[in-house]
């Protein structure tokens, strides 16, 4: 039942949020405050089981700003959505919308991980 | 003669100052009902005993503890933690203080000690390799740089102890085993197992310690060596398991721990597949798969050997299920907390600890009736280590 009712909760917040596929991409503010923090949750202990708390560097490689800076945005943002076949970087399409895995591209290459 | 040095001692006793310790430790007290606690985020520990679950204390300042671990000295007076940042901690549980620390590398993932207790060793990412260190200070004793057969150095998991004192590990880039005898640490022994295959995620044990098992990421299937014959080869096991089929995204590397012989059976979690896997000890091979909801991570088998505890990858983190042994079938599937990160029993299995992380807790599970019996709260918790693996293989 929790578990339901997190998923609801989760719909919900995905339906509230703005910058969903369909809708117009000009004036995309990006996900809503509380999709936010559940973002950089899910980046800091689940992408980070990978790739570190920190961000230094696990089994997968370390995601500091220092060195996503010589790579393509684009490219990070589809390295996030559909993984790298090959490797354990899994595709995270059917978790994240792009405007989703495009903010925490964002915040990863700039340094800005809250 | 005994008896009278005892009179004697006795006599003498009131003229001793009275029991230094007296302040720091009122009663004293065994290890071996103690639970260590790794709160990641926090960059501590908590002691809890678990006769009456309660949290003892908490130690902090032990760095980066995302997806740390840690081994028991031999007398489970001793934690030594193995955080991600490289740092090495040696825990005294009873004082519930720091007693060592260093920084050995740049990025590690775990370790073991040694069968007779006085060597710690410890799993390196970067650099990788396997460097050790004296149990008792932690004073560094030997550096083995793990440059697989590519000429490159590669990452290190799946770091155990073995018999006669060695270790075995495993090169997640190269696709290695290696076999390590420090007894002459001027001169270390290592023995080389090439192209075991594509990304061997992690590896451990049996029980008993003559089999070790490094699960692949990269292919479908497990590599076997016999430690008692190392010089018969690594063998595949449960090769093609995923029957030819796209594997299913792994948003958390499974674990290959806690897999306690189950009879003849042994557990293991499948990769890219919602399932656990059954081998048969005997032949190696494949007895049966039992569905489960998401990708398994721990697969955990209570001490008796007639149930394991099941818990998942995100985004199936909030469930654990049972998985009845005498069936292999799932017995029941229970939603204990939000992220559930690690399972571990009590020594004779009728408690069982478990980590829910986005609820700050941990939760304490009477196994037979599967009823929460506390709820302890912990900042972050994952790993949670009985002293009881102070005796124990691999662990």
């Amino acid at each position: 039942m929790p578990e339901r009712a997190a998923a609801a909760t989760l719909l919900l917040l995905l339906l509230a949020a703005p910058g969903r596929p369909g809708e117009a991409p000009a004036a995309d503010p990006g996900p809503s405050a509380a999709r936010r923090a559940e973002l950089v949750h899910l980046l800091r202990h689940d992408c980070g089981s990978c790739h570190g708390l920190t961000m230094n560097g696990g089994l997968g490689p370390p995601l500091l700003p220092a060195t996503l800076a010589p790579k393509d945005r684009e490219a990070l943002v589809v390295t996030v959505l559909e993984g790298r076949p090959g490797t354990p970087m899994p595709p995270w399409k059917h978790e994240l919308a792009e405007a989703e895995a495009r903010y925490l591209v964002d915040l990863l290459v700039e340094g800005r991980v809250p | 003669m005994r008896r009278r040095t005892a009179i004697a001692l006795g006599l003498a006793a009131p003229l001793l100052p009275s029991r230094p310790a007296a302040a720091a430790c009122p009663e004293p007290r065994g290890t071996g009902d103690l639970f260590v606690i790794v709160e990641r985020a926090r960059g501590s520990l908590l002691i809890a005993e678990s006769t009456g679950n309660t949290v003892l204390g908490r130690v902090e300042g032990l760095g980066d503890l995302s997806h740390a671990s840690l081994v028991f000295s031999r007398d489970a007076r001793f934690a030594f933690v193995f955080g991600r940042d490289g740092g090495l901690s040696k825990v005294d549980l009873l004082e519930r203080r720091l007693a060592a620390r260093v920084v050995q590398a740049g990025n590690a993932i775990g370790g073991a000690i040694a069968q007779d207790g006085r060597v710690v060793a410890v799993a390196n990412y970067e650099p990788g390799g396997v460097r050790l260190f004296d149990a008792a200070t932690l004073a560094p004793l030997l550096e083995v740089p793990a440059v697989g057969a590519d000429g490159k150095r590669s990452k290190v998991v799946g770091l155990v102890d073995t018999a006669d004192n060695g270790f075995a590990f495993t090169l997640w880039d190269s696709g290695e085993i290696w076999l390590l005898d420090p007894s002459d640490p001027a001169a270390p022994r290592i023995t080389k197992f090439p192209g075991i295959g594509s990304l061997p995620y992690d590896a451990n044990v049996t029980p008993d310690g003559r089999f070790y098992v490094a699960g692949l990421f990269g292919e479908d299937g497990l590599v076997l060596l016999d430690l008692w014959h190392p010089e018969t080869g690594p063998k595949r096991i449960l090769d093609g398991y995923g029957r030819g089929e796209e594997p299913l995204p792994v948003y958390k590397m499974p674990h290959l721990e806690g897999w306690g012989a189950a009879g003849e059976h042994l557990l293991l979690p499948a990769v890219g597949r919602h399932e656990v896997l059954v081998v048969d000890r005997r032949s190696w091979r494949e007895v049966g798969r039992i569905p489960v909801l998401g990708q398994p991570v721990f697969v955990v088998v209570r001490p008796d050997g007639r149930e394991a505890w099941v818990s998942f990858a995100h985004p199936k983190n909030g469930a654990v299920q049972i998985l009845d042994l005498e069936r292999l079938s799932v017995a029941a599937t229970l939603t204990p907390g939000r992220a559930v990160l690690h399972l571990e029993f009590t020594p004779r299995g009728e408690r069982l600890w478990l980590s829910a992380r986005d609820d700050d807790r941990v939760v304490v599970m009477d196994t037979r009736r599967r009823a929460v019996l506390a709820s302890l709260p912990a900042d972050k918790p994952s790993g949670i280590f009985s002293t009881a693996r102070a005796h124990r293989i691999g662990s």
